[in-house]
């Protein structure tokens, strides 16, 4: 079997310990996620220079849902269909809400608000490619 | 100089599911307007159409559609997208334009007619749009993002799916009359409560459904107005369209993050609660003053959030308000008196006019068997995708 390789190029590494990959302006501090690669976001701040950097691979759960309808193309089509949850989940030191699908195996009914995540690596829902998930510190 | 400018007319073709081409709507809508003004289309000097960019739909064009439909007239045209606010954009550019003096009467028209199912992305691989990214990342489809909304309603202030239920018991008896409607029927807590799981916790009966629909109003000077005899027209005190401060903190659809916050400190208002401010700056008005308010209900618990954002109530405390009644026809401050999103399902680029339609009847008393008492001063509110405000305050 072929090796996975990511859904997307460029938002996160398949390393074992995988993280997101972000840019950080080098003028005044601001992340950007996915990658600003020609311009700061932030109004005060006309930088130019973002470097690469990888994010907190730990966060606390903002908000999260466990959706019971398959989502529409292109979101990969799996029969039969499979509840999948979607987290938004704070990280402290970026602080900014990065969303990810939730780790297959989550418990989703014992999340709340405030949970310690981790990122993780797993194939998609088609298996064809990875994506990345949040999984919670147990 | 007032910055007031007349409604003169407004009209809407029924919201409904039929599939025909929105040129259709738009031109029902129009005539209907038109009509409600008493002025016929060859004398509107601008038109403003809203539009939608959507599944093959992609590119066309409403203002220059809707005119040609009509009958080309040689009046000048623009046509404005900004997702769910589109409308509200049109309308901005068509009093711009009446206050600058650069015509007296225009016509703001948006219709759309709409898939089946879930609102998707375009077609084809775009790795550069958020919009198909995060359907393709994430199938974070729009009640993803309502869902996370709700949840944090429950985690953090109580909020509980019986709120949400009494919020479409709500809409469903205030559009039970309105001709405009697509759903004119009342809603048990029982049926919702047991309708289908969408995204946890929000229910197939909590999430507002796709339609197609048109609606236009008909915007003139003050001056003008009085030319043609009305000396005492329902106005538009304020238009908000502002887009977002940096850092925007909330995640909203069709992003998969936030703006950072490490280098800026969040401004002390959020998004949403900076478009209401924006429209009662303008028009000098505050919550106080409100009769009523049409807000868009994209999830029933959603309603909630608008209730605060509007400052009808504290953060954390619409629950007590639709508990309370307060909210209901009758109450202290009705809102969605036309039945909202919950009766009408969403047709993007004529839902802010639409909002604009209900609130120019209702202050003129003119809604039937829906009509807010004595309504002066109306508030409508919604946010396109992409960072959108939309605000519309009417007074008389």
């Amino acid at each position: 079997m072929p090796e996975l390789v990511p859904a997307v190029d460029g938002f996160f590494t398949t390393d074992p310990e995988p993280a997101l990959l972000g840019t950080r302006c080098t003028t005044c501090g601001t992340y950007h996620f996915p990658a600003e690669t020609f311009f700061c976001r932030n109004p005060a701040c006309d930088g130019t220079t973002l470097e690469q950097v990888t994010l907190s691979r730990r966060g606390k759960v903002w908000s999260w849902t466990m959706n019971r309808y398959p989502a529409p193309p292109p979101f990969p089509k799996t029969e039969p269909f499979e509840p999948y949850g979607v987290a938004a989940v704070e990280l402290a030191e970026e602080r900014m809400i990065v969303l990810g699908m939730l780790a297959r195996d989550v418990d989703a009914s014992a999340l709340h608000i405030g949970d310690e995540v981790e990122l993780s690596v797993e194939p998609h829902r088609d298996n064809e490619t990875l994506i990345w998930t949040w999984k919670p510190v147990s | 100089m007032s910055k007031d400018v007349a409604v003169l007319g407004a009209g809407m073709h029924p919201w409904g599911k039929w599939g025909r081409n929105f040129v259709e709507y738009g031109v029902h809508a129009a005539r209907a307007a038109l009509a409600d003004a008493g002025v016929d289309w060859q004398d509107i000097q601008f038109i403003a159409g809203g539009e939608t960019v959507r599944n093959g739909y992609a590119g066309y064009v409403a203002g220059s559609s809707i005119a040609q439909a009509l009958g080309w007239s040689g009046a000048r045209v623009a046509t404005a997208y900004a997702a769910c606010a589109s409308g509200a954009s049109a309308i901005d550019i068509a009093r711009a334009r009446i206050l600058a003096g650069l015509c007296d009467v225009a016509l703001v028209v948006g219709a759309d007619t709409t898939p089946k199912g879930f609102l998707a992305p375009s077609g084809g691989e775009r790795k550069q749009d958020p919009d198909w990214l995060r359907f393709y990342l994430l199938g974070a489809t729009n009640p993803t993002y309502f869902a996370f909304y709700a949840r944090r309603r429950m985690e953090l202030y109580g909020s509980t799916e019986k709120d949400w239920a009494a919020v479409k018991i709500k809409n469903a008896r205030h559009g039970l009359n309105n001709p405009n409607a697509r759903y004119r029927k009342e809603v048990t807590e029982e049926e919702i409560l047991s309708s289908a799981m969408v995204s946890e916790p929000l229910r197939l009966l909590n999430i507002c459904t796709t339609s197609d629909g048109g609606a236009a109003v008909v915007l003139t000077s003050l001056e003008y107005a009085r030319r043609k005899g009305v000396s005492d027209p329902v106005k538009v005190s304020g238009v908000s369209t502002v887009t977002p401060k940096f850092p925007k903190t909330v995640i909203d659809l069709p992003d998969i993050a936030t703006d950072s916050a490490a280098a800026a400190a969040p401004p002390e208002s959020t998004f949403r609660d900076s478009i209401a401010a924006a429209a009662y700056e303008e028009a000098g008005l505050g919550p106080d003053d409100l009769d009523l308010a049409e807000v868009y209900d994209l999830s029933t618990a959603l309603e909630l959030d608008w209730y605060e954002n509007i400052g009808l109530c504290k953060e954390g405390e619409a629950e007590r308000l639709i508990r309370d009644g307060d909210t209901t026809i009758g109450g202290r401050i009705p809102v969605n008196p036309s039945g909202g999103l919950a009766c009408f399902g969403e047709a993007v680029p004529a839902q802010a006019i639409a909002q604009v339609c209900e609130v120019t009847w209702q202050l003129r008393g003119e809604a039937q068997g829906r009509q807010v008492d004595g309504a002066k001063v109306g508030l409508t509110i919604n946010q396109g995708l992409f960072g959108h405000g939309s605000s519309v305050i009417l007074t008389r």
